[in-house]
């Protein structure tokens, strides 16, 4: 096995094109869907929460990591997939110069940069809501960079061992919407008994919206940044894992 | 010179053999046909010349490098043009081209003149807007080959390129594929069509259960394994099977059955004689072909 080289570029530039080319059909997931959550949430449900804060205010950052989980997991199961088996796009480019190291690669940063595009997009939104107080917020920037790596290297690692696209439904039900409602994003972990709290750190979520909120609150102190080695530390576990399984599976 | 060498070439797939130690020599310049039924490891042979997959034993060298060393050098050199159309449908025909020039590290500028070079090639200029789901068959096929031509290859590698396309479409792909020979291109040409082999190739390998079972020009190969008639023949009666192919045998005749046909091949001086037509029902006689040729080398894995 090879690694990754410049190349992987190309197929980042190559979903670039394409997703600017239909970026129409993207904006729902991009603006809609934070926006109605914000709304139905923070501004409906938040009227009878009780937090010491706003509950919009609370569950805003939540959002934001949330919704980079979902745009890189998105992008790297459902899309890659779409990519690899339908239209054989990894069969076509393999043909050339770019190795499966370069295509696998390429389609976790874009995975990755998915992840950033949301997270610019539903900074935008919440600023506008007045929710953003400090220029901390920023840094979940490069926050959604780190998360949407470690989903993307986990969703195509996934992706790498489904046999059919239906495989899907299992990782969005039983891995990602469990991680969306227990991970800290709408309500605090310690509504839980310390056991159950620790049982929360388990996904890899919770460091995630730990941070954004953070950031994005202006008390960077406050976050658990030992978070960052989940981070990390999963990535470096599944980014190298979906290289040898993606090449397992396609290179026979 | 050579621009693929292979020795001993195996492929496994657990326990099934695909390609059984072939050895090949390709020589630049020429249209080198391979031909054989399903699953004769044509593909699997491919797949492993253009790097797609491991080989598990013997060794290939393309253009004198060995593929398992400079996998990225080799593909930069072969344009590829698969059995199956796997274009990019979210890209438009010409962006479908600029990407593959990205792929290659082809400068931008001279990507697009060659895109468009290519486009007016194969006479496909008025759809560079189109979408691929737009395209017929026969386009699609065409753009398949602009696209490997994008890196300007020494070598072509097609799978099956005429496979399903109405005969004007393949006339225009057959002309257009000798007109690359004449530019000096390489071709290695897949395929089970003995019309398309006959008229592009200079040499043909028939593959018959993962081996190379025959090699030679086309006229070598019928005058090799053909006969200067054959006769399609029905039994007149089941029952007289033993007896007539004894009585073949005897003569000296070679033969094949064929489902219900026996397939008669007439060497030179060779005459039916009376007592042995009396039996038989002959539908047709006709001057040995490739297929012929084909049929009689492949038998085996068609009967399977």
């Amino acid at each position: 096995m090879s690694t990754p080289s410049y190349r992987s570029l190309r197929v980042w530039q190559r979903n670039r094109d394409v997703f600017f080319k239909l970026w129409r059909t993207e904006v729902p997931g991009f603006f809609a869907e934070p926006v109605l959550i914000l709304l139905a949430m923070g501004v409906g449900l938040g009227t009878y929460v009780a937090l010491g804060q706003s509950y919009l205010e609370f569950i805003a950052p939540g959002i934001v990591a949330a919704y980079a989980m979902f745009s890189a997991s998105s992008e790297c199961t459902y899309g890659s997939f779409v990519r690899m088996k339908f239209q054989r796009t990894f069969d076509a480019i393999i043909a050339t110069p770019v190795n499966m190291e370069d295509v696998v690669a390429g389609e976790i940063f874009w995975g990755a940069t998915r992840s950033l595009l949301t997270t610019l997009a539903i900074l935008i939104v919440i600023a506008a809501f007045g929710l953003v107080h400090s220029p901390w917020a920023l840094l979940t920037i490069p926050l959604s960079v780190l998360a949407g790596l470690m989903f993307s290297s986990i969703a195509l690692f996934f992706t790498s061992l489904s046999a059919t696209i239906y495989t899907f439904n299992y990782y969005f039900t039983l891995f990602i919407t469990p991680m969306f409602f227990f991970s800290g994003v709408f309500f605090p972990l310690d509504a839980f008994s310390p056991t159950v709290q620790k049982l929360c750190w388990i996904s890899p979520l919770t460091p995630v919206a730990n941070l954004s909120r953070a950031l994005v609150s202006g008390h960077p102190g406050e976050g658990a940044w030992w978070g960052l080695a989940i981070i990390i530390g999963l990535t470096a576990v599944f980014f190298p894992l979906s290289l040898v399984m993606m090449r397992r599976r396609l290179l026979k | 010179m050579s621009i693929i060498k292979a020795r001993c070439v195996v492929k496994r797939f657990g326990s099934i053999v695909a390609v059984d130690g072939v050895d090949l020599d390709v020589e630049q310049g020429e249209c080198f046909g391979l031909l054989g039924p399903n699953g004769a490891g044509k593909t699997s042979l491919v797949r492993m010349i253009i790097a797609s997959s491991p080989i598990t034993a013997g060794t290939i060298w393309v253009d004198g490098k060995d593929i398992t060393r400079m996998p990225r050098l080799i593909k930069a050199n072969i344009g590829v043009v698969p059995q199956e159309d796997n274009l990019d449908p979210d890209l438009t025909v010409l962006e479908n081209l600029l990407a593959f020039s990205r792929y290659f590290d082809i400068p931008k500028k001279e990507g697009r003149e060659r895109a468009l070079a290519n486009l007016q090639f194969f006479e496909l200029q008025e759809r560079q807007k189109a979408k691929i789901d737009e395209l017929s068959g026969g386009m699609k096929r065409r753009l398949l080959i602009a696209r490997a031509l994008m890196s300007r290859p020494k070598l072509i590698i097609l799978d099956e390129p005429t496979v399903g396309l109405d005969p004007q479409t393949r006339h225009l792909l057959w002309q257009k594929l000798a007109a690359l020979k004449q530019q000096g291109v390489t071709l290695l040409l897949c395929t089970q069509n003995m019309d398309e082999a006959w008229r592009l190739c200079d040499r043909l390998a028939i593959m018959n259960g993962g081996k190379i079972v025959a090699l030679g020009t086309p006229q070598e190969l019928l005058a090799r394994y053909g006969s200067s008639q054959i006769l399609e023949a029905r039994l007149r009666s089941e029952q007289s099977k033993d007896k007539v192919l004894a009585m073949l045998g005897e003569r000296g005749f070679q033969w094949q059955e064929i489902e219900d046909m026996l397939h008669i091949y007439q060497g030179d001086g060779q005459v039916l004689e009376d007592e042995l037509k009396n039996e038989l029902v002959i539908t047709s006689q006709h001057s040995p072909t490739l297929e012929d040729v084909f049929l009689r080398l492949t038998r085996r894995s068609l009967r399977e």
